[in-house]
């Protein structure tokens, strides 16, 4: 979908840094930091849908919650805009954000907790057009009435309150908060993890739509590879607050360069008792962001591990077109990806 | 279909909620059996009632639910014979010996599931010494043992580890030793990889599948997760509302749905390797509310092969078909080998 990638980008990430401090004993000093994120950078061209996948703890969420500032990153740079009038974000004043939280508007992955129940379906939807003076009176009352419709639900439930709907009808609600403010950029944080798999389908196809219809641009956080399959056009894959991977979907899918791609590749259930994978089970658990191992994070449960990953830290590097992977050996493994399905 | 051995019957079976808003049939007529050593599926989308079944069977429905029709048949073999758990006293002595010993249940998750204030293995020793006749030192030999066999390190000090000292992954590993410490015939797993990541989950599946070897226990595997089931059942019941709606083997299921339920369920999962150009089918529409079930069949309001007067009146039983296959749905009412329920 992105043709345009010769212009510029719409985000740029450069070299992120979160770090959360440890403090202990009664002066609370810091002893310590949570590296949350820890020198990302990628870009994300305008239309263009990038997938954010990675286990629990990985830093993606972090990630997400950077980009529309609810925290102010310690480190990098967070560039906004297309054209000649780019900011960075990470380091602009809480009072020059107003303008950007137009633009870049996020959808949570709890349709339960991220709506106030005591709030109106109207004033959910209204509430971001008043505080940006968008619109009010019987004009406002059309505009959501419109983005209702946008979304599949019918406007006349308008005045009713969350607990009334179903948990697929609450995120369409905040799919309809997230537009009433004509955003460039969505951040979806694991947008669909909470939905049952039949409702799940018809907000993926809503989220399509939409993209289409408004030129959107997404940022698609998710730990469930099948879905960031059907609507990423590249994929970054996160380990440990680091980018481990990232290509065009379709390389990265078929052809992963970095162990850990793979094995969260082969780890995916296939609904399809004829293709029961030869899994590859790594040993142990993800390591814990304040205290890394050295060299390359992963090589404590990578499977291809040799001396030179204990002790130094691989850098992501160009291994293909449009491939960049962080692995010392990206060019000699031979890693086994998802084979095209035929039909 | 081989003739192996029938541990579990499952008959008719009904749980109602009796709210002050009206009753909720959880599970609403549910047939299936569980053959010895073999694993099961029961898939379905949220409010289906697989975990009220699971409740069920082991009598832990909470008060305003109950049990009120069905027999659930337990064939522990030998002396103790088939045991119906339905007529049972859910506080009965015979009830409590019953859980934990000849059926365990795993949980989706497990920090809500274990106890914060005693160790792990405080937790498995209880388990052990309240089913088996055994001294304090060797019933914490074999808590040593079980916490070994399911993989956790060094589990001569892990005993004495607290559940937050605990990842997901060991905490889950940990539930398992404890329900497997007494040898369970059916062990029953709710969701047992749901909250955890992808490669924790591949860990915890691989390990069950294995320990199901070792020990050739039955598991009874609760999941709406259909790509689990593809990957570890044998045969799968799939509900909805309350009720069974099909019963296959895997390979069936997944390459001849016979339920449109099923087959929109499978149209509307992504499906890996096929990107971009493949196209996700939703179902229409919502589970219905359970004080508001729709008449005849359940599925009706968002089937798309609905037929106007027929399924909108009577309610379908479930059919079973020449091939051992069960399916509850009007299409398949000419094909029927015997009506049943």
């Amino acid at each position: 979908m992105a043709e345009n990638t010769n212009g510029r980008a719409l985000l740029t990430i450069d070299n992120l840094k979160m770090h959360f401090p440890i403090r202990k004993g009664v002066l609370r000093r810091i002893v310590g930091a949570v590296k949350a994120v820890d020198d990302v950078s990628f870009d994300i061209m305008p239309g263009e849908t990038l997938g954010l996948v990675g286990e629990s703890g990985c830093g993606k969420t972090t990630i997400g919650r950077c980009i529309v500032r609810a925290y102010t990153p310690t480190g990098g740079h967070i560039l906004y805009g297309a054209d000649d009038s780019g900011v960075d974000l990470a380091r602009l004043e809480e009072s020059n954000l107003k303008a950007y939280r137009r633009k870049i508007r996020m959808i949570f992955q709890d349709p339960y907790a991220s709506l106030n129940p005591r709030m109106t379906v109207f004033d959910i939807v209204a509430d971001p057009m008043r505080i940006h003076n968008i619109a009010s009176g019987s004009e406002l009352e059309d505009r959501v009435n419109t983005l209702l419709r946008q979304v599949g639900l019918r406007p006349e439930h308008m005045r009713r309150y969350p607990h009334a709907f179903s948990g697929g009808q609450r995120q369409r609600i905040g799919i309809a908060r997230a537009l009433a403010l004509e955003p460039e950029l969505v951040v979806a944080d694991e947008a669909v993890s909470a939905l049952d798999v039949s409702v799940r389908a018809q907000i993926l196809n809503l989220m399509l739509q939409l993209q289409k219809d408004y030129n959107l641009t997404y940022l698609f956080i998710s730990h469930d590879l099948s879905v960031v399959e059907y609507l990423a056009d590249r994929v970054a894959v996160m380990y440990v607050g680091k980018l481990v991977e990232m290509a065009p979907t379709n390389e990265l899918y078929n052809n992963p360069r970095h162990p850990y791609t793979e094995a969260l590749l082969s780890a995916i259930p296939v609904p399809d008792p004829r293709r029961r994978s030869k899994r590859i089970v790594l040993e142990g658990d993800v390591a814990d962001p304040a205290n890394p191992p050295s060299g390359c994070y992963f090589h404590p449960r990578c499977p291809y591990a040799k001396e030179r990953c204990r002790t130094e830290t691989p850098h992501l590097r160009t291994v293909g077109p449009k491939h960049i992977a962080a692995c010392h050996f990206a060019e000699e493994l031979e890693l086994t990806g998802i084979p095209p399905l035929e039909d | 279909m081989e003739n192996q051995e029938i541990l579990l019957e499952v008959k008719n079976l009904r749980t109602y909620f009796m709210l002050d808003e009206g009753t909720v049939k959880a599970v609403d007529g549910v047939d299936f059996t569980v053959r010895r050593g073999t694993t099961i599926g029961i898939v379905g989308e949220s409010g289906c009632g697989k975990s009220v079944t699971a409740m069920s069977i082991l009598q832990l429905i909470d008060k305003p639910g109950r049990i009120v029709e069905g027999e659930i048949l337990l064939n522990r073999g030998g002396a103790d014979g088939i045991t119906d758990l339905a007529k049972l006293s859910p506080g009965s002595m015979e009830m409590r010996m019953v859980r934990g010993d000849s059926i365990a249940m795993i949980f989706q998750e497990p920090m809500n599931s274990l106890s914060p204030v005693h160790t792990i293995g405080n937790q498995i020793i209880e388990a052990i010494e309240l089913h088996r006749q055994m001294s304090k030192e060797d019933a914490r030999n074999h808590a040593i043992e079980v916490l070994r066999l399911v993989g956790i390190p060094k589990p001569e000090t892990r005993i004495d580890a607290y559940t937050f000292q605990l990842s997901g992954g060991m905490r889950q590993r940990a539930m398992i030793a404890m329900a497997l410490s007494c040898n369970p015939l059916l062990l029953i797993a709710d969701e047992p990889t749901t909250a955890l990541d992808v490669t924790t989950q591949a860990q915890i599946l691989e390990l069950m599948k294995g320990l199901q070897n070792q020990m050739g226990m039955a598991v009874m595997l609760i999941t709406h997760d259909l790509g689990v089931v593809a990957e570890t059942c044998r045969e799968i019941v799939v509900m909805y509302l309350g009720e069974v709606v099909e019963q296959s083997d895997v390979d069936s299921l997944f390459h001849d749905p016979k339920h449109p339920y099923t087959q929109a369920l499978l149209r509307s999962i992504p499906r890996l390797g096929a990107g971009r150009t493949q196209q996700l089918n939703p179902i229409e529409g919502a589970v219905p509310d359970p004080f508001n079930r729709p008449t005849g069949c359940p599925f009706h309001p968002r089937c798309d092969q609905f037929m106007a007067g027929k399924c909108d009146v009577i309610h379908p039983d479930l059919i079973r078909l020449s091939d051992g296959r069960a399916v509850r749905c009007l299409l398949y009412e000419t094909e029927g080998a015997d009506h049943h329920g």
